[in-house]
């Protein structure tokens, strides 16, 4: 996995800047990636390309449960979010859409945006190809890897249900 | 093996004899509320998923209300959806227009909130019904769609904080104030991935309103739920809205909590959390003169009756101020309907102020009271977070129901006149 780091270094980024509640009449990928983090960063969808990540501080997806957020991130490309930490309910939702949020204070410390990483999660390691450096995160819990590897909650729970 | 009360509700939903802390778990779920903004994506969910049905029905309640009387043509398209699935799935608990109101108000008023019990909603004011003694947790579209197929979910047990308040509240001073003081105190994260629990004399003598407001702002702290212990306050409470049976369980009191916070707020004045942070609490003795444009009274946090008798009581025939508008949202349409007999929404028409219909509506945002650039709103609701209430260039400061009224009689953020009387 190999992407553009996009740096959000403020903590506590919450729901509501991520995906503002004027565009929650809507709830498909496709309409919210236009809205993505607009009211952190008006230009951050002209910027972002598919496959970058988002590197950020403490506490990112406070707020609202909303998870138009992680569509909306989804949406505009991003991979993965990589922060000091998570808030809880955002952290969920991205393990229950199989999308990647990766637990690294290191690494949102010194990544800078434009840097190139790359992140091998077998591994538990990110590098940073630009400036040559290596970050250790923690590792993905086993329960939310099995649920990231089956595609999400969803999928998980139609084996059990269906079988 | 001593327990709190989070750690005994969920380990009774997942029959086990008890659970720790970090361990990973199913719970049976109880009670699953679904209202308009985060129930759509589930549905399309469940449909994408091979037409998963509802497990069990009579444990869904159903109540739109962040942007109802629908604002416009794609709200009414996402409860008209609501709607149409409710009632293929079955669905009887549903809470339409007129007999609606705010989720985290309307649940535990309609009787669905029982000591014991577990509780999710894709919302994260659903910390709210932990004042009732329940297991009560904010969640995601997905875990919605899941809860709503199969009945339980997943959690990871959380760590107990405990806070012990102690003291007397002054007058003029709210679990508003508490609330906001505690968040001031540990920070927006002080609380993530744990349950705060409270106890102590002041919340003894809270009512069951005042304790919602205190669990309702939780979240606001990073916790996954707010819990206090059933007393006879909750039973009669419960006991008045539900025959369903309940148990009543509480925390051994040699339970082991990851930190103890004891804290005195005898001393505790009004406070007001300026933008954009809930954490952001100050005395509003200590803000000097800052002008409002707005004052806003509703929402989950303090939207109750008892919000609206103390706001009532606070402008007590005097006028709103002449740049400030002043919008009213009773929680439900049975507070609606109390306080109007009760002579409140007089006293709030009287002064100026303006009363809608029960809805979420400016408190994120949606309709009734949105902020242009450059303008200020004193809000009784919980959130401050920029562009929370309309633009993103507008300013939230969160305040108890007293200090919001007397805020919009003064046109600026003041202190309410029950404290000020008592200190002169
Ligand atoms: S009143 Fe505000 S905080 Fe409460 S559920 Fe509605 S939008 Fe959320």
């Amino acid at each position: 996995m190999k992407g553009k780091a996009h740096c959000y270094l403020r903590d506590h980024i919450n729901t509501d800047e991520i995906i503002p509640a004027r565009y929650l009449t809507m709830d498909q990928e496709k309409d919210l990636a236009p809205h993505a983090m607009e009211d952190i960063d008006k230009t951050f969808v002209k910027k972002v390309s598919e496959g970058d990540f988002i590197v950020a501080g403490k506490d990112f997806g406070c707020g609202s449960s909303r998870e138009h957020a992680v569509w909306a991130l989804r949406g505009a490309g991003v991979k993965a979010v990589i922060a000091s930490s998570f808030a809880r309910i955002f952290y969920r939702n991205c393990i229950n859409n199989g999308f990647l949020a990766i637990e690294c204070s290191d690494a949102s410390q010194k990544i800078q945006t434009g840097d190139i990483l790359t992140i091998d999660l077998k591994k538990g390691i990110i590098y940073n190809e630009t400036k040559n450096e290596t970050y250790i995160f923690t590792p993905i819990p086993d329960f939310a890897q099995e649920i990231i590897n089956k595609g999400g909650l969803m999928k998980t729970i139609t084996e059990k249900v269906t079988s | 093996m001593r327990s709190t009360i989070t750690e005994k509700i969920l380990a009774a939903h997942s029959d086990r004899e008890h659970v720790t802390p970090g361990e990973l778990i199913n719970a049976k779920i109880d009670v699953i509320m679904c209202h308009d903004v985060t129930t759509t994506p589930a549905i399309d969910l469940l449909k994408e998923h091979g037409n998963l049905p509802v497990a069990y029905p009579d444990r869904v309640v159903i109540m739109p209300d962040h942007f109802v009387p629908n604002k416009d043509i794609k709200s009414a398209e996402m409860v008209a959806k609501i709607r149409r699935w409710a009632r293929e799935e079955k669905i009887e608990n549903f809470y339409e227009v007129g007999r609606h109101g705010v989720c985290h108000a309307l649940l535990p008023e309609q009787g669905y909130v029982r000591p014991g019990t577990t509780i999710i909603c894709g919302d994260s004011h659903t910390s709210t019904h932990g004042a009732l003694g329940a297991f009560a947790t904010g969640i995601g579209s997905t875990d919605l769609a899941a809860a709503l197929a199969t009945g339980e979910l997943w959690f990871k047990v959380p760590e107990s904080i405990l806070f012990k308040i102690h003291g007397t509240l002054q007058k003029g001073v709210y679990a508003k104030d508490v609330i906001l003081e505690i968040i001031r105190k540990i920070g927006v994260d002080g609380a993530l991935y744990k349950t705060m629990e409270f106890t102590g004399e002041v919340i003894e003598n809270f009512s069951i309103e005042s304790r919602m407001t205190l669990c309702n702002m939780t979240i606001e702290a990073g916790a996954k739920s707010g819990i206090i212990n059933p007393d006879q306050k909750t039973i009669d409470y419960v006991r008045a809205r539900t025959s369903q049976p309940f148990e009543i369980v509480t925390s051994d009191p040699d339970a082991e909590y990851s930190q103890i916070i004891d804290i005195d707020i005898s001393m505790l004045k009004p406070m007001v959390a300026l933008p954009h942070l809930p954490s952001n609490g100050k005395a509003v003795s200590d803000v000097g003169d800052i002008s409002i444009d707005q004052a806003w009274l509703g929402s989950c946090t303090n939207g109750r009756l008892e919000d609206l008798r103390i706001a009532a009581e606070e402008i007590n025939g005097k006028k709103v101020a002449k740049n400030v508008r002043m919008i009213v949202v009773p929680a439900t349409s049975e507070i609606w309907k109390q306080a109007n007999r009760e002579g409140l929404l007089d006293i709030f028409a009287e002064a100026g102020a303006t009363i809608s219909s029960p809805t979420c509506g400016a408190c994120l945002g949606g309709h009734m009271g949105i902020l242009a650039a450059g303008e200020r709103c004193i809000s009784s609701t919980n959130r401050n977070f920029v562009g929370r209430m309309g633009s993103p260039d507008s300013e939230v400061y969160l305040a108890s129901p007293a200090t919001v009224a007397a805020s919009a009689i003064a046109g600026k953020i003041v202190n309410p006149n029950a404290y000020n009387q008592d200190k002169s």
